[in-house]
């Protein structure tokens, strides 16, 4: 659990930072979500002491962060940036083994772990160990650097715009690569970004900052339904609402019995995906199947109309 | 893609650069190969190639370079160049050989017999040619220096053969074996000695000023003013300083310090090696991606780990490129340093500016280059043996 407490960064008399508090708990993605010069950034490098606060404190797990010599602090949170930021002398194995070498593990535990974590941002140990960063293309760079973050499994990661130098495609593979990699291993996260739709998309929580300020902190139903301040809703952008609403709405939670007809949708989609579907091919109902391929019912163009609405 | 070295119909077999090799080697064979003289001081007389050398061997070794100099007019596959051009040295190397040995008398000591402007002309035409064929077959960086090794063994071998024994230039060397090593010996240890005084202090230089922009502009500015003095200016100056440093410091003169010989030599030399050296540094340590910096401090590196396993090995390149220029530049200074009494392959040179005796010059100034040249195809090799990797 990370517990952020009136932290604030004052640099030659401008706050960057004013007196944020916000908590996260253990194994959330808490996205950090503003404009360039909001302080979102100067935030996160707070937690990991690359910006030391100017008042305030910040505990991870009850320990308050000042107490630990920083570049230890540091080795415990991984920590991935725009850019994937690798080392380009080394090799990928290299890049990866950078923290658990720092922390001196013995070899054959870090060439493991090293195979372990290609295999699990399914990039084959073989092919790609002993290759150059330059050498790969730019999502697998990435790849490489948020692997590389967590070398020493971490039970923290902080990234900073990770998906920023991607293309739109590649951009929303990471993204659902990321949210597995997180389920499966437990991880928290904090993460910033510019892009709300990328908030909404990943974040249990949403922290809206500008001009300094946290604006709110809570989760993504919330902030699209209820924003705080004028800003946040101008952030939303108005047009969308009522698709991002529906798009943090799984179809699963909607399935009724019933046929219908034409292409199904996978239980994995959202109400959003449903309506476009049902939209596109003229269809009053879209039939939803299992990863087998097995029909699990339909979801109806009324339902995710319904669910298009403001909740009252 | 067309492979834009290979001859189309629209394109003229004539090769550019061949013109001009061609022209050089064709004025070389028209001019004088040898100057003959009967004793050191008398003035010289010219003799062509068919003069010292009638008959066959003279018309082989003519018939040869000159269809070697037809030869490089044409455009085709670069090995075949290369090796025309190395047959074409070897055979000038040897026919200067036969040519010196015709014109001597027996039991000759004293007449002295030099390469003339037509030697001098064939040999620059032929090296063209050599050097321009490693170029365009883009060697891997071993291959030249095992090249550049391959080379300096032909030499060695016609030296000790003898066949060039009575070549002016070694009649100079006979005279003075043991002074020619010496001076040798002190050329290199000048040239190396200021470079490692330079790397040792300016490698820390560069990192300590790096952070700071003030400091760097203050540190880099003084360096390229030390620059911008002559070499010789620079000598001179230094002679003051260190002669009352060696007069007022009983110590300081007990280790060698003295206002002329090698320390103040040593000196000038560091002072112009700082320069290249702290801001090929600075380069490097610029030219390390920002993202790479922010992750090594992110990922709890510290300062010292950083420096060592980030910013050092992405530098190398950078400073290793200035050990490259600091060596050429050194071997080449380190001559200016017999003026001051240095020692070095200066003393031959100016030696033999001072008794007008050019063979004398050579001596100086051919062991000189040839260290350099030596010196910039075994750095360039290995500076980029290091840059390739991990950069492709």
């Amino acid at each position: 659990m990370i517990e952020i407490e009136n932290v604030s960064k004052v640099y030659d008399g401008t706050r960057v930072v004013d007196d944020v508090t916000m908590t996260v708990p253990d194994g959330a993605l808490a996205v950090i979500v503003g404009t360039s010069g909001s302080g979102k950034t100067t935030l996160l490098r707070m937690i990991n002491r690359l910006v030391e606060l100017s008042s305030g404190r910040i505990l991870i797990d009850g320990r308050d962060t000042s107490t630990i010599p920083a570049h230890k602090l540091r080795r415990q949170i991984g920590y991935a940036i725009q850019g994937h930021g690798l080392f380009p002398h080394r090799t990928v194995g290299q890049n990866i083994a950078t923290v658990p070498n720092l922390l001196h593990w013995d070899a054959a535990k870090v060439s493991a772990r090293v195979d372990e974590l290609l295999d699990l941002f399914q990039l084959d140990p073989a092919e790609f160990r002993d290759r150059y960063p330059g050498q790969l293309s730019g999502g697998q760079q990435q790849r490489v650097g948020v692997a590389r973050a967590l070398a020493a499994s971490p039970k923290l990661l902080l990234m900073d715009e990770p998906f920023g130098a991607l293309d739109p495609i590649i951009r929303a593979r990471a993204q659902e690569d990321l949210r597995q990699i997180q389920r499966r291993l437990g991880t928290t996260i904090v993460l910033v970004t510019h892009d709300m739709n990328e908030a909404i998309n990943l974040g249990d929580r949403i922290a809206v900052m500008d001009q300094a300020k946290l604006l709110q902190y809570d989760t993504p139903q919330e902030i699209v339904t209820r924003p705080a301040t004028a800003f946040v809703g101008e952030l939303l952008g108005s047009g969308e609402r009522p698709f991002r609403l529906l798009s943090m709405q799984p179809v699963r939670a909607f399935i009724e019995p019933g046929a219908a007809n034409g292409p199904a949708l996978g239980e994995g989609a959202s109400l959003h995906d449903a309506l476009e579907e049902a939209l596109w091919t003229g269809r009053d109902a879209v039939p939803v199947e299992d990863g087998t391929g097995k029909v699990l019912g339909r979801v109806t163009l009324a339902t995710a109309i319904r669910q298009a609405a403001r909740p009252q | 893609m067309t492979d834009i070295s290979a001859p189309s119909p629209s394109r003229p077999l004539i090769d550019r650069l061949g013109t001009i090799i061609f022209a050089l080697a064709a004025a070389g064979i028209v001019s004088p190969f040898v100057l003959f003289r009967a004793n050191r001081i008398v003035a010289g007389e010219n003799k062509s190639l068919l003069e010292v050398l009638p008959g066959w061997p003279g018309y082989l070794v003519l018939g040869v370079l000159a269809a070697g100099a037809l030869l490089a007019l044409v455009r085709f596959d670069a090995r075949l160049r290369l090796a025309i051009s190395f047959a074409a040295l070897a055979l000038l190397a040897i026919g200067l050989g036969w040519a010196v040995q015709s014109v001597t008398p027996a039991d000759d000591t004293i007449s002295r017999t030099a390469p003339a402007l037509g030697f001098w002309l064939q040999m620059l035409a032929f090296g063209l040619l050599a050097a321009d064929s490693v170029v365009r077959l883009g060697l891997k960086p071993l291959w030249r220096v095992a090249l550049l090794v391959a080379v300096g063994l032909a030499i060695a071998a016609i030296l000790l053969s003898g066949i060039w024994s009575d070549l002016s230039v070694l009649r100079e060397y006979a005279n003075r074996a043991d002074v020619f090593w010496r001076e040798a010996a002190t050329h290199i240890a000048l040239a190396l000695g200021s470079l490692v005084a330079a790397a040792v202090v300016g490698l820390p230089l560069g990192i300590g000023i790096h952070p700071t922009n003030r400091v760097r502009a203050v540190v880099t500015g003084l360096l390229s003013a030390v620059q911008t003095i002559p070499s010789i200016a620079l000598f001179g100056l230094l002679i003051a300083p260190l002669a009352w440093l060696a007069a007022a410091v009983p110590a300081a003169a007990a280790i060698g310090i003295a206002g002329i010989g090698a320390a103040p030599a040593l000196l000038a030399l560091f002072l112009y090696s700082l320069m290249p050296v702290v801001s090929n540094t600075l380069a490097g340590l610029d030219a390390v991606p920002p993202a790479a910096n922010e992750a090594a401090r992110g990922m709890g590196m510290t300062d010292a780990e950083r420096l060592l396993q980030v910013q050092l090995p992405l530098a190398f390149p950078s400073i290793l490129a200035a050990i490259r220029i600091v060596l050429v530049q050194n071997i080449g200074l380190a001559t200016v340093a017999a003026l001051i009494g240095g020692g070095g392959f200066g003393v031959f040179v100016f030696q033999g500016v001072g008794q007008t005796a050019m063979d004398l010059v050579l001596l100086g100034a051919v062991p000189t280059v040839a260290l350099a040249f030596a010196s910039a195809v075994i750095l360039d090799a290995v500076v980029e043996l290091v840059s390739v990797k991990g950069r492709t």
